[in-house]
């Protein structure tokens, strides 16, 4: 019975990451603008990877590997966010239509960083 | 010493230096202003020749219907250009099914790649290597040489990278060198006379050179304060699992090539963040080279010694040790840390020149 509750929450948190993923690519077709597309892209690498790990690290029950998959979860959610606020600051310094997407604030695009 | 830097110039050799490298100094000023009036007259011309198209179009009725075959025209185009894709996408995939459905069945005993060379490494190979990992001892025991080459070829793509993008900054010789011409203009020329020609002298540096030396140290990015706060936690991390791969190649997947990626790829995100300055301390031309003609070298005498001694691994002096264990398996462990090494030099190398063209 327990064997069956597991399988059944794993199966249930990875199928929920795929559904997440499938969303977040149709978003990322979708969309026209750059910031909205890599809103859509960094889903995929934070929730839905945490999805799917932990959907698998259920099926696997506590053991090293599901160890290493805890440690790749933490690494995506440290790196994914910090490559897209990279790029989203490269994005707004060099953009040229910018005013056409998103609301500017000058004080805020002049004082903070990138 | 002075008055032979002020004639060099004129002199025979940096004449004939010139005259080999075949540069030639900047274009001047008038020159470019000349290519700019060009560009905007050639502007200028097919400006009015569009006007006169389009007020053409506009008014004359057969140019009307002309332009509106060609438009017609792309469309079909168009339709026949998807149709076309298509067709050729299904025959391709048509063609690989075919070929796929003569290959032999997977896991078949009768496929050619089941032959006694895969058939030995399986069943010897731990035993001859001491390694656990067999891919591991298949590339760097039995197909040593092999690797070797690779990892030649790794050393060469980064010379030829340095070759092409090499530039030398050196800001911190620049001042020692100013310093001591002074002392030598205070010592020799002060009670000949003018300190002009000292000041010839500072401005010596060869005209033929390119791409100029310059110092690129205010165009790098501000640096990113996320960024960097992330890499305080993640960089060591890196290298820490880098040296895991490193060190476990003949215990599990993994080995020279893959662990010295990721040393390579933490060495980048480290100046990513802190930038040039910062890597230079630890990192800076003298020990690119040492690292990478070192563990090069090394590993051609680790060669050589295994060749001669009759490259079976059976004759080497190294012990095999223990199986599974860390310090096993030869001469496979030294061979995978310098591969790494070598890897990982030729990453940073292809990031900072690519970036930069300096360390």
């Amino acid at each position: 019975m327990m064997e069956w509750v597991r399988f059944g929450i794993g199966s249930l948190c990875i199928l929920c990451g795929l559904a997440i993923a499938v969303i977040a690519a149709f978003g990322l077709f979708k969309f026209r603008f750059a910031l909205n597309r890599m809103h859509a892209a960094a889903i995929t690498d934070t929730l839905g990877i945490l999805m799917v790990l932990l959907g698998l690290i259920i099926l696997r029950g506590f053991c090293f590997d599901s160890l290493k998959l805890g440690l790749i979860i933490l690494f995506f959610w440290f790196a994914s966010p910090v490559s897209s606020h990279l790029l989203a600051g490269l994005e707004v310094e060099i953009s040229d239509r910018l005013k056409d997407n998103c609301e500017i604030e000058e004080n805020e695009r002049k004082g903070g960083q990138s | 010493m002075s008055r032979i830097r002020k004639n060099y110039e004129n002199s025979f050799a940096h004449r004939f230096l010139v005259f080999v490298k075949g540069d030639k100094p900047l274009p001047e000023e008038d020159h470019v202003e000349e290519w700019r009036n060009r560009v905007a007259e050639v502007k200028e011309t097919e400006r009015t020749e569009n006007a006169n198209y389009i007020e053409l179009a506009e008014t004359d009725p057969y140019e009307d219907a002309k332009r509106f075959a060609q438009m017609s025209g792309v469309k079909v185009f168009r339709k026949i250009y998807y149709v076309l894709a298509v067709l050729m996408c299904l025959m391709i995939i048509g063609m690989l099914i075919m070929n796929v459905m003569y290959m032999p069945r997977f896991g078949s005993a009768e496929t050619p790649t089941n032959n006694e060379v895969a058939e030995r490494y399986l069943e010897k190979g731990s035993e001859e290597t001491g390694v656990v990992n067999t891919v591991t001892g298949m590339i760097l025991q039995y197909r040593a040489f092999d690797t070797f080459g690779e990892t030649n070829v790794l050393f060469v793509a980064a010379c030829s990278v340095m070759i092409l993008l090499f530039r030398k900054t050196e800001p911190e010789k620049a001042p020692r060198k100013g310093k001591r011409k002074r002392k030598d203009a205070a010592a020799g020329n002060a009670p000949e006379g003018p300190s002009v020609s000292t000041a010839d002298g500072q401005t010596e540096a060869p005209s033929c050179v390119w791409p100029p030396a310059m110092d690129t140290e205010e165009m790098e990015p501000a640096p990113d304060v996320i960024l960097q706060n992330v890499a305080r936690v993640v960089v060591p991390l890196i290298f820490l699992f880098g040296l895991y791969i490193l060190l476990n190649g003949h215990l599990s997947p993994g080995g020279g090539f893959s662990g010295g990626a990721v040393i390579g790829a933490g060495l980048i995100l480290y100046n990513a963040a802190f930038g040039f300055r910062a890597t230079r301390r630890f990192f800076d031309e003298k020990v690119y080279d040492i690292i990478k003609v070192g563990s090069l070298c090394l590993y051609a005498l680790i060669i050589a010694y295994y060749l001669f001694t009759g490259a079976n691994g059976i004759a080497s002096v190294v012990p095999l040790g223990r199986l599974g264990t860390i310090l096993s398996s030869g001469l496979i462990l030294p061979i995978n840390l310098l591969v790494g090494l070598e890897v990982a030099c030729t990453m940073y190398a292809f990031y900072a020149l690519f970036r930069r063209g300096t360390f």
